[in-house]
């Protein structure tokens, strides 16, 4: 196999085919990273609020789930991204459009803000429905015991999720977690149907202009593989360290 | 949003229902390869043959640790190579659906392995057990008394799995097929009219998967009342 061909000068970008891997790299793990924030907190809320008697949340709370949940992520991907500036009031799509790609220049990209931002909030927004289906399962799986306890014990009901539910709840689903990270780092090759230039779609790229097939997809796989293997072993270490004495959770992974 | 064209969508009804059929095939027969290649992986990851059982791992979770669209643009170009090789024809003409029903199966066969690997170690030992002290061997074990008990124990699941593996067929439009979403797409860059026909291609999949999540679920409050 000829692997020297990534050391060549790119078509563009002033950039080697291994420059080109590397900014997919960086922008497949920016992408991941902040639709990672958006997934993991809103999806905590909307777990919490489904295990909590506030009937009217708790519904709503439902509602996004299944919504979200049951639409393929590529189509709201092209919901986002074509769609939402179409059915705006005029002004704000057409400031979507024009205005807002270019209030920052992305570093090594061909894209533009938009395309980056539209798949940051597609990808947080429909991981943000599995996030919460795990926090609601982890919460669900303490011992009802716990609440009651904390209740009669005089604590607040949200003072029992800060200090009781929540500390147990988080430990448990580490192991989840570590699963919904990886599907949205693995989920964010699906933005390159809108143009943002992650790893998959430098790997198509790379393909296009030096037709070395093999070398190219063998190499992003490895990449793909390397980053999970370490994202794996770093979320092990973390629940070892945070594990509480003697709690023993449900099954080793 | 107050010129919405609901006739956009009548005029290319007869379309889209050709993507719509050509996504439920894919998801058919990616469903059967999956679940028949998933068995045989899972029952190899459970032999006690050592080169079996890590090959078997080996290929799981390498297919599992990449995304989906990266193992369609894989077989997209090994597809052809290799049935060119088999055939011995070279350029042999093999279509992105051909190639597409590949990679399906394959991801497909990975994800349900470690579904039905859990499910067959949900069995009791015992059964397995019973079964070769009664004089049967490995497949009838596995086939009479092992597997039918596991597939039941993990249809919601399963089920699940297919619900996913529907809204997945929809990747495809990676390579240019004309799915449900790749003839809405298609026919939305033809009539300027994307809105309506993006928004259309939602509805459905949320009615169509919505309703059988519901199904699943109704199943599973089903197969719990009836374990007592």
């Amino acid at each position: 196999m000829e692997w020297k061909f990534f050391l060549e000068q790119a078509p563009s970008g002033g950039m080697t085919y291994l420059g080109w891997l590397g900014s997919g790299v960086m922008w497949t793990l920016l992408v991941s990273i902040c639709a990672w924030v958006i997934a993991f907190s809103l999806g905590s809320i909307l777990g919490i609020l489904r295990t909590t008697p506030l009937k009217w949340l708790n519904r709503g709370a439902t509602v996004y789930v299944e919504i979200f949940r049951n639409i393929p992520l590529l189509v709201q991907m092209f919901l986002w991204y074509f769609v939402m500036p179409e059915i705006l009031p005029t002004s704000m799509g057409d400031w979507l459009k024009q205005t807002y790609p270019n209030l920052i220049t992305l570093p090594f990209a061909q894209f533009s803000l938009w395309e980056f931002t539209a798949a940051v909030m597609c990808l947080g927004l429909y991981t943000a429905s599995r996030v919460a289906e795990q926090v609601r399962s982890g919460i669900q799986s303490l011992p009802k015991g716990q609440t009651n306890a904390g209740l009669a014990m005089g604590f607040t009901l949200p003072q029992v999720y800060r200090y009781v539910i929540l500390p147990m709840a988080y430990r448990l689903i580490i192991p989840p977690m570590t699963s919904e990270f990886l599907t949205i780092f693995k989920n964010s090759s699906t933005a390159l149907t809108i143009g943002v230039l992650e790893l998959t779609a430098q790997a198509r790229q790379i393909n296009e202009y030096t037709f070395q097939t093999f070398p190219t997809f063998a190499a992003v796989t490895i990449i793909y593989v390397v980053i999970t293997l370490t994202v794996v072993m770093a979320m092990r270490l973390l629940e070892k360290r945070v594990a509480v004495p003697g709690f023993v959770s449900q099954g080793g992974h | 949003m107050g010129d919405f064209d609901y006739k956009i969508i009548i005029n290319n009804l007869p379309f889209l229902w050709d993507g719509l059929l050509l996504s439920l095939k894919l998801f058919c027969i990616a469903l059967v390869g999956g679940i028949f290649f998933g068995t045989l992986l899972a029952l190899a990851r459970l032999s006690s043959w050592r080169v079996l059982s890590y090959t078997s791992a080996g290929f799981v979770n390498l297919i599992r640790s990449i995304p989906f669209i990266l193992a369609i643009f894989w077989f997209y170009f090994l597809t052809p190579m290799l049935v060119g090789k088999i055939t011995g024809q070279q350029g042999e003409a093999v279509g992105p659906f051909t190639s597409a029903i590949v990679a399906f199966i394959m991801v497909e066969s990975a994800y349900y392995s470690e579904i039905i690997r859990a499910g067959i170690q949900s069995v009791p030992r015992g059964q397995p057990w019973a079964a070769y002290a009664l004089g049967m061997n490995y497949w009838q074990a596995m086939g009479h008394i092992v597997l039918p008990q596991a597939f039941r124990n993990m249809l919601p699941i399963m089920l699940t799995q297919a619900i996913i593996l529907f809204q997945d067929t929809s990747l495809v439009y990676v390579v240019g097929l004309k799915d449900f979403l790749g003839a809405a797409s298609k026919a939305g860059q033809i009539s300027g009219r994307i809105v309506e026909l993006y928004i259309f291609v939602a509805l459905v999949f949320l009615i169509i998967c919505f309703g059988a999540s519901r199904l699943v679920k109704y199943l599973q409050a089903r197969m719990d009342a009836g374990r007592v």
